[in-house]
């Protein structure tokens, strides 16, 4: 049983924290996130979760109180978005390094300074290589759905790793859209009863966490670590298809729009490749043999996979909502670049800025990337690899 | 019943702490951490401490001293952390899933309690966690080599206040963190020495059958650091408490009073000159220093004094 | 030492109490304890104040010396208090 309704992005988020009802939560507010933890810590307050609320002092404090709250035995899960997750920072690898299962929504939004409340992908950009898996969504159903399968990442006990469900601030955290909520008992028994790993509070089977590792085992630790992440994706796409049975909604590790065959292409996070699909439809009425692919697992970051889907194009660009400063490439870029950088038929490459601070992405933008991809397709010539668009002069 | 705080019964509980631990010989701080766990011998404990000292020495590579269990975060959220983990313990305990009595105690040095770790520290207490946080305040940073922070005393030479010719040591006073902590308004706070080692335990004891945030601050020498000898770690912190450096008192639900109180208070002088951090100050032309220290002293002992009187008679107008 | 295929899960320690496998009475240079019986008056002082439990104690009785963990820091020595005056715990020159 699937009920319609009308909400913004937090309160889907809100209500799929309600309906799986983390053991243990820990916030601090900061905008566009703040009305996440709001809407929840009214569930809690009307006793229709049973979670306790940690209402921490600062981020740093949040995921602290996580880290210690999840070790102790329990399901987790805390949000934040932009500065707060920068302050959470060098508690992530924490997280990660201990293998512990925390669910995080980041509500994406533009770094300081100068201090921004809107969207970008800066924030979560900067934590790409924590060691947090990254879902990433177009829109409220996607958060929402996303929301629902990390906890069954992040707990499967193949890998035990911290989960963070990317949306955009304002855009999709803020504005009413349709979405279509599973029925409570649908989620909690896919969801399932949490399953602790080396639980603190087992405490005639004392462990201690955290130890002090040198030179001497610490390059085994850190092998270890990785090969985790390579069981990653089987995991990820195991969850996608029980979704799929109890939703009708298909999730994989991207999405490929109007792909397979287009000469030039798009591949761009979050909610403007809504923008950009409408415009690519735009663009295949006149002939024009356009597509676009939609990261969603965006880490562990499925190379080959995605590699393999855009290797045929002539000319691709990749649209970042983050720049990387110091004269690199935009995040995206660079492993969409590494996806391809083997393949000896591959596209021609270009990189975009665009939407930072929670400038709009707008149609005409697309179109001018379009027309650009398709002047390189048919001259093979890149003009500038790296520009910023929708900029004044 | 619980076990009575005496060496003989004591002797009999299992110490959750280790030997095999690699700190240094002399070190105060396993001393302090087997009072407390043996003061709370009656129940389960879990502990967190924070990154320093006591941390890299009890849980290196594959080997750890507790015997209990135990949680490294990083260096300033010790409090956070357990904080957490007390929640997810109230959590499971309200499900049913968890029927034991359990007591959680932070252990943490002075760098991850008054500097780095203070507003996690500040938090926690605030949000009333049924835990208790203790400091083992050796007085400067000496996991990373002997540098100042919030508790190390004025003229202390350290390796970030070197004693030199212009500077002589630290120019600050200490962060008097104990009335800070009490200022929380939470239900216990003390401050203790393992020289009266049944004042500390009966003080831990006390916190751990108080419901709510507990603090309490205990002096741990470090032959390393204050450059003294390896065998006057308890020498040292019975003259600290003897000649108010570090008076022995509690605040209990805002009630102050001073559990030891010397018989005849010594002069700083017999603490300072044991120790090579001080010995800058026992220079020619620098009797002021000694006298400025001895002069801060007897104003906190002072006024520590008139705060017991002046609680105690709040006390009884209730 | 073990292999990466080896790390447990976040690398947490599951067997309590393992430092035990350190033997840190090698730390030991110029000095070790010397417990005198006929001196002891059993007071456990020595006992509680190690750093790094070195005092044997079996029914309330102070038994030897652990020298397998013992650093020789002399904390015992300086605290012992002795019968009528003689110390039942004296550092004397370490023998390897």
């Amino acid at each position: 049983m699937t009920k319609v309704v009308a909400v913004t992005g937090n309160e889907a988020v809100a209500n799929a924290f309600r309906q799986i009802e983390p053991d243990v939560c820990a916030a601090y507010p900061i905008t566009p996130q703040t009305e996440l933890m709001q809407r929840f810590a009214s569930f809690v307050s009307n006793g229709q979760v049973k979670t306790e609320l940690i209402l921490v002092e600062s981020e740093h404090s949040a995921l602290s109180a996580c880290v210690g709250a999840a070790a102790a035995g329990g399901r987790v899960a805390t949000a934040t978005s932009s500065q707060g997750l920068a302050l959470m920072w060098e508690i992530l690898f924490i997280a990660a390094g201990f293998r512990l299962p925390i669910v995080m929504p980041v509500v994406n939004r533009a770094l300081s300074a100068p201090i921004n409340i809107h969207c970008d992908h800066s924030d979560a950009m900067g934590a790409r290589d924590s060691g947090w898996i990254q879902l990433w969504s177009e829109n409220a159903q996607e958060a929402y759905d996303n929301t629902i399968q990390a906890f069954r990442i992040a707990e499967d006990m193949d890998i035990r790793l911290p989960v963070m469900v990317c949306y955009d601030g304002f855009i999709i955290s803020h504005s009413i859209e349709r979405i279509e909520y599973l029925d409570d008992e649908t989620v909690k028994s896919f969801v399932g009863d949490y399953k602790p790993l080396f639980p603190l509070l087992d405490v005639d089977n004392p462990k201690s966490f955290g130890p002090l590792i040198l030179t001497d085992l610490y390059h085994e630790v850190r092998k270890a670590h990785s090969e985790t992440y390579k069981k990653v994706p089987q995991v990820v796409l195991r969850v996608a298809e029980e979704f799929e049975k109890i939703s009708g909604r298909k999730y994989g590790f991207f999405e490929a729009y109007r792909l397979e065959d287009a000469e030039i292409g798009i591949v761009i996070l979050n909610s403007a490749a809504g923008t950009t699909k409408d415009v690519i439809d735009e663009y295949r009425q006149r002939g024009v043999k356009v597509g676009l692919l939609k990261p969603r697992l965006f880490r562990p970051f499925p190379y080959e996979e995605i590699g393999n889907a855009l290797k045929h194009l002539k000319a691709l660009c990749v649209l970042d909502r983050a720049d990387a400063f110091g004269g690199s490439y935009g995040p995206l870029y660079l492993d969409i670049a590494a996806s391809l950088c083997n393949y000896s038929q591959k596209p021609l490459l270009i990189n975009r800025i665009y939407g930072l601070g929670g400038r709009d992405y707008m149609p005409e933008q697309a179109a001018k990337v379009i027309e650009e991809l398709m002047e390189i397709a048919k001259t093979g010539k890149v003009g500038s690899l790296k520009e910023y668009i929708g900029v004044r002069e | 019943m619980a076990t009575p705080l005496n060496l003989k019964e004591l002797s009999k509980q299992e110490i959750r702490f280790t030997a095999g631990h690699r700190l240094c010989a002399g070190c105060a701080a396993p001393t302090v951490v087997k009072m407390i766990l043996l003061a709370a011998c009656d129940y389960p404990v879990v502990a967190a401490s924070s990154t320093g000292c006591l941390e890299v020495s009890s849980c290196i590579s594959t080997y750890t001293a507790w015997k209990i269990p135990w949680i490294h975060n990083a260096f300033e959220n010790a409090a956070a952390t357990l904080s957490g983990v007390e929640t997810m313990y109230r959590a499971l305990k309200k499900q049913g899933k968890i029927d034991r009595d359990i007591k959680f105690i932070a252990i943490c040095g002075d760098g991850g309690t008054y500097d780095i770790g203070f507003q996690s520290l500040s938090g926690a207490m605030e949000r009333g966690h049924d835990m208790l946080y203790v400091c083992y305040d050796n007085g400067a940073y000496m996991n990373t080599g002997i540098q100042r922070s919030g508790a190390t005393p004025t003229f202390a030479d350290t390796t970030t206040c070197p004693a030199g010719a212009v500077i002589p040591g630290k120019p600050q006073q200490r962060k008097d963190l104990t009335r800070i902590m009490a200022a929380h308004g939470i239900p216990y706070v003390a401050q203790a020495s393992p020289s009266h080692w049944p004042d500390l335990m009966k003080k831990v004891r006390k916190a751990i059958e108080t419901p709510g945030a507990k603090f309490i601050n205990i002096f741990t020498p470090c032959n390393r650091g204050w450059r003294s000898r390896t065998d006057d770690a308890i020498l040292l912190s019975r003259l600290a408490v003897e000649t108010c450096f570090w008076p022995l008192y509690e605040v209990e639900n805002g009630v102050t009073r001073v559990t030891v109180k010397p018989k005849e208070k010594k002069p700083i002088v017999e603490f300072l000159k044991a120790q090579g951090r001080f010995k800058h100050i026992f220079e020619p032309g620098r009797e002021q220093m000694i006298e400025a220290i001895q002069q801060a002293i007897d104003k906190n002992w002072e006024r520590l004094l008139k705060e017991e009187e002046i609680s105690a008679s709040g006390e009884k107008a209730e | 030492m073990i292999g990466w295929k080896d790390i447990p899960p976040g690398m947490v320690i599951l067997e309590a109490g393992s430092a035990m496998k350190i033997k840190t009475g090698s730390w030991r240079a110029a000095y070790r304890p010397k417990w005198i019986e006929e001196n002891c008056i059993h007071c456990l002082l020595c006992w509680l104040y190690c750093p790094d439990n070195s005092v044997k104690v079996k029914d309330g009785k102070r038994g030897e010396f652990d020298y397998d963990y013992c650093k020789g820091c002399g904390i015992c020595a300086v605290e012992c208090p002795g019968k009528k005056g003689n110390k039942a715990i004296v550092m004397e020159e370490e023998v390897k």
